[in-house]
């Protein structure tokens, strides 16, 4: 294929991503060094109130947003360096409580709390989901034909549906009015309340990713059972080994392309989770770090937003997912290398 | 059991497996069904202490809200009747249509159309016969908080800013994506390997990342675009336009790996022998590639659907209240769960949204599979 008709057929889908993936990427960027802010102007003001015979006046100095000919709040851009970065990351902080080994210091810089959670989630959720897909997939292929299709269907149904209400349906049943909450009080005996503490959250949190994540591993793993050589099976039984052994030994094998590419797709979704933090409202206790840039993009009581920390946010979570990328990405590259 | 000896499975093993096998259906069901029980019980029932009255609901039914027997009968043969069409009827009608995207839009479209008038047509005269009989209601059965939720909290503006958002992002990033798509298929160069790694980094990115790099742009861009555009340049912020476009880019990297391991699958001499008789690249695409792709599109699109339908972070974003599309706009419901009743109606709420992927599960549940597994497989 000549160069200029690939140009032409890869085109629009290039600049869309340019525009909208690229341009912003370096726009955030850029704006983590710079700051914007209003220009207020010091103003002397007198306010008089009616007083017997004379006027109370008391002479103030105020503060306000100095204003343009149309009304507008003139801002004003400055760089600031790694200003924004510091604010975020507030490494003095941040040092004294790790030399003071002061764990609970630590977390309370919103950051570094959002940083654990991440990863925990990601690291923790990564095996289970590769566990339960395996498990339910070996299980479906091991029973009837007829009742396939039917299994198939009701695990598809947790994967479909949009995280935020799939999170809200688990939430219902542990509130403290919901059905398994109440189950939970009569096995343990005691009131229980889930969402009053970090854990418990994040226990559900994790719970719902795996729930809503094992279905596509599923999925994926039985469709490579079913490419599965069954001379290579029959061999191994020949071969005296053990039903443990021929998963452990020929079937796992087959499927590890599979099980990789699972793996990283569940490694870059789980990094960037957010949906789970709103499903649960998790975030007095448990933040994530997508959600803290989020917190910062939302207007607060005064209506700003505040776009310099959250380009700077921005950053360190993908300075994150980038450091967890490159070895998978220099591997895909020496195979196309390798493939030539 | 047929097959060799030594690969059957002793009675325990199969057990185990079965047990395994149920137990993950419970809990793969349990949450969407459950929901979907709360929302048809008055708010007592639905957060009741004893999970039976929850199923039962007795405070719905002493309002005089309830299912008989007859009812319950009625409402299992058209589920059963409805799970039956969708997966033999319909792939039928399709294939009659003979060009399978415009079929299966056409044949959905029908689908739900047939569906939704035979629910309203069975209701009525129903409920006129329990009372000539004099059934006594069984279950506890409400359809208010729908009610409430769709026309007094106008829940179907939402629900048209989430057609019209999930429409757009599926058409546009399904055109952009399968020229895109194709050319990476047939190119073998190392500029098309770059693009699909860089493709593959993008698909990587949080997408709060890029919308804290739209969000300034798009309030000010009434100012920015004014030289362009003149004065009645748009801002850009709350225009599902601009949504779809965002959402259209993020998903690019996804459909173009998609498609071009589809297009892959499609041999290369099928297009070549066409060049050879004298095509374009443009005409072998139109005449040659185009009537074989379409189910990697329409698997594609489903794809493309769920992404723009289920999104929260960037709907939520950049748009304002007035245009919000369903997910984002439950937020309003759950903010305010003061009462069981705000409750209640979260939950029907949020049963809205869950119930049209119910029906796209249940009529795609093939393509979505196959389109799984062929990402998977191939690149």
């Amino acid at each position: 294929m000549k160069t200029s008709t690939f140009a032409a057929f890869v085109a629009p889908s290039l600049v869309m991503m340019l525009i909208f993936i690229a341009a912003p990427l370096f726009y955030v960027f850029g704006q983590s060094f710079f700051l914007t802010t209003p220009v207020t102007e010091q103003l002397m003001v007198e306010t008089c109130t009616p007083g017997f015979l004379v006027q109370n006046c008391v002479q103030e100095t105020k503060s306000q947003p100095k204003l343009d000919a149309d009304g507008h709040i003139v801002t004003q851009t400055q760089f600031v360096g790694l200003q924004s970065y510091a604010g975020i990351l507030e490494p003095a902080k941040a040092w004294a409580a790790v030399s003071a080994l002061d764990y609970g210091a630590l977390m309370a810089i919103d950051f570094w709390r959002a940083l654990r959670f991440t990863l925990m989630f990601t690291f923790i959720t990564l095996p289970l989901v590769l566990l339960v897909g395996l498990g339910v997939a070996l299980a479906v292929n091991n029973t009837a034909k007829s009742l396939r299709g039917p299994v198939i269907f009701v695990s598809l149904l947790p994967f479909i549906i949009t995280p935020v209400i799939g999170a809200l349906a688990i939430r219902w049943l542990f509130v403290s009015d919901g059905l398994l909450n109440h189950g939970l009080e009569w096995l343990l005996g005691h009131p229980v309340s889930m969402f009053s503490q970090g854990w418990t959250i994040e226990i559900l949190m994790m719970f719902f990713r795996v729930w809503h994540v094992a279905p596509f591993a599923f999925i994926i793993l039985y469709a490579g059972l079913q490419t599965l050589n069954q001379d290579a099976v029959e061999a191994a039984i020949v071969d005296g080994a053990s039903r443990w052994q021929r998963l452990r030994y020929v079937i796992v094998p087959h499927l590890a392309p599979l099980i990789i590419f699972v793996a990283l797709i569940h490694l870059m979704d789980a990094y960037r989770v957010f949906d789970e933090v709103v499903g649960f409202r998790a975030e007095a206790h448990v933040i994530s770090l997508q959600y803290l840039t989020y917190d910062f993009l939302v207007p607060d009581n005064t209506g700003n937003r505040s776009i310099s920390r959250a380009a700077a946010s921005s950053m360190l979570t993908l300075i994150g997912i980038l450091i967890l990328l490159i070895p998978l990405l220099r591997r895909t590259w020496a195979q196309h290398r390798g493939a030539r | 059991m047929s097959g060799p000896r030594a690969l059957r499975q002793s009675f325990g093993l199969r057990l185990g497996s079965g047990l395994f096998l149920g137990f993950w259906c419970l809990i793969a069901a349990f949450p969407i069904v459950w929901i979907m029980v709360m929302s048809v019980k008055a708010p007592i029932d639905a957060f009741a202490d004893n999970p039976f009255d929850v199923l039962t609901g007795p405070a719905t039914l002493a309002a005089g809200k309830g299912l008989s027997l007859l009812d319950l009968a009625v409402l299992a043969l058209f589920a059963a009747l409805t799970a039956w069409a969708a997966t033999k009827p319909l792939p039928r009608f399709v294939a009659t249509i003979g060009h399978p995207l415009a079929g299966w839009i056409l044949g959905s479209l029908a689908f739900t159309l047939v569906w939704l008038t035979a629910a309203i047509w069975i209701a009525t005269p129903l409920l006129n016969l329990d009372t000539a009989i004099g059934l006594k209601p069984l279950i506890g059965f409400t359809i208010e908080h729908y009610r409430t939720v769709w026309i007094d909290r106008a829940f179907w503006e939402n629900f048209l800013n989430s057609v019209y958002v999930t429409v757009g992002v599926t058409t546009v990033s399904l055109t952009v994506g399968t020229f895109a798509g194709y050319a990476l298929a047939r190119a073998g160069s190392t500029l098309a390997f770059a693009i699909l790694i860089a493709a593959l980094v993008f698909r990587a990115l949080p997408h709060s990342v890029l919308v804290t790099g739209y969000l300034p742009f798009f309030i000010t861009s009434s100012e920015w675009l004014a030289p362009i555009l003149g004065e009645n340049a748009p801002t850009l912020y709350g225009q599902p336009l601009a949504v779809i476009a965002v959402l259209v880019a993020i998903n690019q990297p996804f459909t173009i790996w998609m498609l071009r391991s589809f297009f892959q699958s499609i041999p290369s001499e099928l297009d070549e022998a066409a060049r050879v008789d004298g095509c374009t690249h443009f005409q072998a695409f139109r005449w040659v590639i185009m009537p074989v792709m379409w189910p990697g599109v329409i698997t594609t699109g489903l794809f493309s659907f769920l992404l723009g339908y289920n999104d929260y972070l960037v709907t939520s974003l950049l748009l304002d209240a007035s245009n919000q599309t369903m997910v984002p706009a439950i937020a309003s419901f759950f903010n305010r769960e003061t009462t069981t009743t705000d409750q209640v109606l979260a939950v029907a709420a949020a049963v809205s949204i869950t119930a049209p992927l119910f029906l796209l599960v249940m009529i795609f549940q093939r393509q979505i599979v196959s389109g799984l597994t062929a990402g998977a497989v191939k690149g």
